[in-house]
Parts: structure tokens; sequence; C-alpha cells
């Protein structure tokens, strides 16, 4: 099992997967905003996903969890 | 009849005029296609328009319009000190509070600032012009403009036009130089998240900060102080409605004074002359210099430091605020999707403005 972490505080501007998806290294799970720019968060190593902890809209901080990875 | 057509702004009209118009032209095509810093081209492409349409007088001596904003608005240094009081309600210094190790960094930065100072005074410019050339080096167009009023105000059109044009530009010049001097492996770096900041940590940091740099180099006060009093004003928590109004409204308002007062100093006659081409070739000297410096700095930290800093935020160090921040993460990225540089690039980012006010307060107190 694996936490996808925000690695730093923005706001999450799309979510590019569903529970029970599969994903592989390097895919993009989210899409983090912060100072006006777009970053993609991707998958630290392959699996299916279980949780995701975070919707579109929502502004997170650091470290906070986004996405479990199983 | 023939008196009535020399009333005419058509039969006064030069080729310089019809050039100026060109360049009005491209700045506001280009803001408004290109998106090209288009809070700032859009007025200054207007003003320099309405500069050259003949007999209109908008920039004679106590009459014109756009002479009192000018005269008022920059020669009595009010509008540059209120962008930073703005500027100050927008930063958050925490990235550099975080890491202090990153304010070397930005003063390392100011390198390329010295170099185009003596490049200028190699080219044949005074020490009050090269002194206003060399600045443009820190990638900061309020700090620009207000050094050049203050030194040489007759390059006022020509340094403004060049500190912003590079800021813009940062993402095509600083990628060229960030690869040349970085190896692969170097780019991947990961650094460690940063650490929380408190809110007592970024409360003291304007009242420390102030203190000691106008202390050291008091010169640098009129910019410095804003800058800090609108960080005071976001961070206190307490003053919500001024740290508002100054980082939008009164911005709002004194960006559209500046543009149109920078835009007016652009006249044909004052503006085409062969220096304005040695003040853009010096101004991307310095910023290419500058841009060198920080990654060079940070590569010689790293000899020191056990923790490694990823050179690519060295070049985050001239203060375009936050484009060249963005332009490491961007860099990072490339090599390495999970490495996020962003926030370690805000660090040295922020400490450039505050060593681009530091080297112009340097100047203003050498160059008067």
């Amino acid at each position: 099992m694996s936490d996808v972490t925000a690695p730093m505080a923005g706001k999450v501007i799309d979510v590019k997967v569903n529970v029970g998806d599969t994903v592989n290294e390097d895919d993009d799970l989210i899409i983090l905003e912060a100072m006006k720019m777009e970053m993609p968060i991707v998958a630290p190593t392959s699996g299916t996903v279980k949780e995701i902890k975070c919707k579109k809209g929502d502004s997170v901080g650091a470290d906070d969890v986004l996405v479990v990875i199983e | 009849m023939l008196e009535m057509v020399l009333t005419t702004g058509v039969v006064h009209l030069t080729i310089g005029n019809l050039i100026m118009w060109l360049i009005a032209f491209l700045f506001i095509y280009l803001a408004i296609t290109k998106n090209y810093e288009p809070l700032l081209l859009v007025p200054i492409g207007f003003g320099i328009l309405v500069v050259n349409l003949p007999l209109t007088f908008l920039m004679q001596e106590g009459e014109g319009l756009l002479w009192k904003f000018y005269h008022y608005g920059l020669e009595w240094e009010v509008i540059p000190p209120l962008i930073f009081l703005g500027l100050g309600a927008l930063t958050d210094f925490g990235p550099m509070i975080a890491n202090p190790k990153t304010l070397i960094l930005g003063a390392g930065a100011q390198f390329g600032v010295y170099v185009a100072f003596f490049g200028a005074l190699i080219l044949g410019f005074k020490i009050p012009e090269a002194c206003s050339i060399g600045i443009i080096g820190g990638a900061d167009g309020p700090t620009t403009i207000y050094t050049t009023v203050h030194l040489a105000p007759h390059l006022l059109g020509a340094t403004a036009i060049a500190a912003y044009s590079y800021m813009s530009l940062v993402p095509i010049i600083q990628p060229p130089i960030m690869r040349l001097l970085t190896t692969e492996k170097e780019r991947k770096i990961r650094m460690r998240q940063l650490r929380p900041v408190s809110k007592k940590e970024k409360i003291l940091f304007p009242l420390v900060t102030v203190m000691v740099i106008c202390l050291i180099v008091p010169a640098s006060a009129p910019l410095m102080a804003m800058f800090m009093l609108g960080n005071l004003f976001k961070e206190c928590g307490v003053v919500k409605r001024l740290s508002d109004t100054a980082a939008n409204e009164l911005m709002n308002i004194v960006t559209i004074l500046l543009g149109i007062s920078v835009g007016a100093t652009m006249s044909a006659e004052h503006f085409l002359k062969p220096q304005v081409i040695f003040i853009f070739i010096m101004g991307l000297v310095a910023f290419a210099f500058s841009t060198a410096a920080g990654i060079l700095l940070a590569k010689f930290m790293n000899l020191f430091f056990k923790e490694k800093i990823n050179p690519l935020i060295g070049s985050a160090g001239v203060s375009a605020v936050p484009m060249a921040a963005r332009v490491s993460q961007i860099m990072g990225a490339k090599y390495d999707p999970k490495n996020f540089l962003l926030m370690h690039a805000m660090g040295p980012n922020v400490a450039g403005v505050i060593g681009t006010v530091v080297a112009a307060g340097v100047f203003l107190a050498l160059g008067r």
C-alpha cells in the first residue's frame, strides 16, 4: 500500500483516476495547482487505486494524502 | 487654410514617430494575442502611441497630462514603492525562512547585475547610467524603474522595457543555460520537503529584515520598507482589508499609472538612439550571468553541505517571481516527474527580490 501525498500546498484542479483503476508507475493521478502552475502528481508505483482522499476544487496542504494505491 | 493644416499633427509627423507607432502596436499585439505581460504592455504600448502623436504635448513639462503622471508618480518616487507594498502583500517568504541557505542563492544571482554594470562602463556609459543598466539583470521591473528615474531618467523607457522583456522571456533564456551548466544526475537531485514555518516566524521576518537591510544599505529603504510593510500586512492576520487593498486595487491603480508613464517616456527623439541597442544587449548579458551564477553557486554549496541542493533552483535567484521558480520546476520535472522543485525554488526567487533591492541601494549610493 502506498500513500500519494501532496508535495506542496495547492488546489486540486483535476482527478484523473477512479477508485478501482489500475495505474502504472508515472501515470498522472491528480493535477495540482500551486503558484498559478499546474503540476501532475504521478503514481509512485504500479497498482490499483484503493482510495481517493480529495476531490476537484479542494485546497490541500503539503503532505496531505491524496490517493492510496495498493 | 494652410494655417489650419499646420495646427494638425499630421504635417509634423516624423519617421521616428511612425517607427514608435509600430513598436506601440507590437506591444499591444503581443499583450493581446500572446498574453506577454498584458497588464504592463497594454498601458505602455498605449502610452508610446499617444506620446508620438505630434502637438499633443502630453509630456510637456509642467503641463502635459502624462508628464504629471510621470513627474508625481515616478520622479516623486511614489509608484515603485507602492508596487513593492503590493508585492510584499503577495509574497510568501515561508520557503526562504524554511531553508535560509537559499538566501545565498538569491544574493549570488545578482552577479549579472555587476557584470552588466562594468560592461556598460566599458561601452562608454557614465556611472549612473551603468548602474541603471546593470540593475536590469535583477529582472525586477519596479526596482529598475526606481533606480533609473534617480540616476539616469533619460534611459527610463529603454531600461524598463528591457527589464520587463527579459522577465517575460525567462522561460526562453534560462533553460539552455541551466542545461549547459548541470549534469543529468544533478537535475534529478530531490530535496527534502520544507519544514512548516510558524506564524511567529513569518511575522518577525519583515520586521527583522527591514531593520537589518536598512541599517546596512540605507538607500534601499524606500523600496525595502514598503516591501516589508506589505508583507507584515499579509502575515500579521489582523489587517486583511489593508493587505487585500495593497495586493489588488492599489496595485492595479499604480500599475496603470506606471505603465502609461513608462510608455510616455518613449517618444521617438528620446528612444530611437543607438545606445538603446547596447542597453538591450547588456540587459541580456546581465540576465544570463545572473542565471549562471545562481546555478554555479548552488553547485559550489553542494561541495560543503551534506544535504544537496538541486542546482536548477539556483537560477530562480533572479527575481522574476514566480516565473523563474516555475522554470526550475518545469526543468526538474522533465528529468524526474516525481521531483517537485517549485517551493524549493521560491526560496531563492523571493530572496532574489531582496537581493536586487539591496543591489539597487548600493547603486543609488554609488551613483548619486
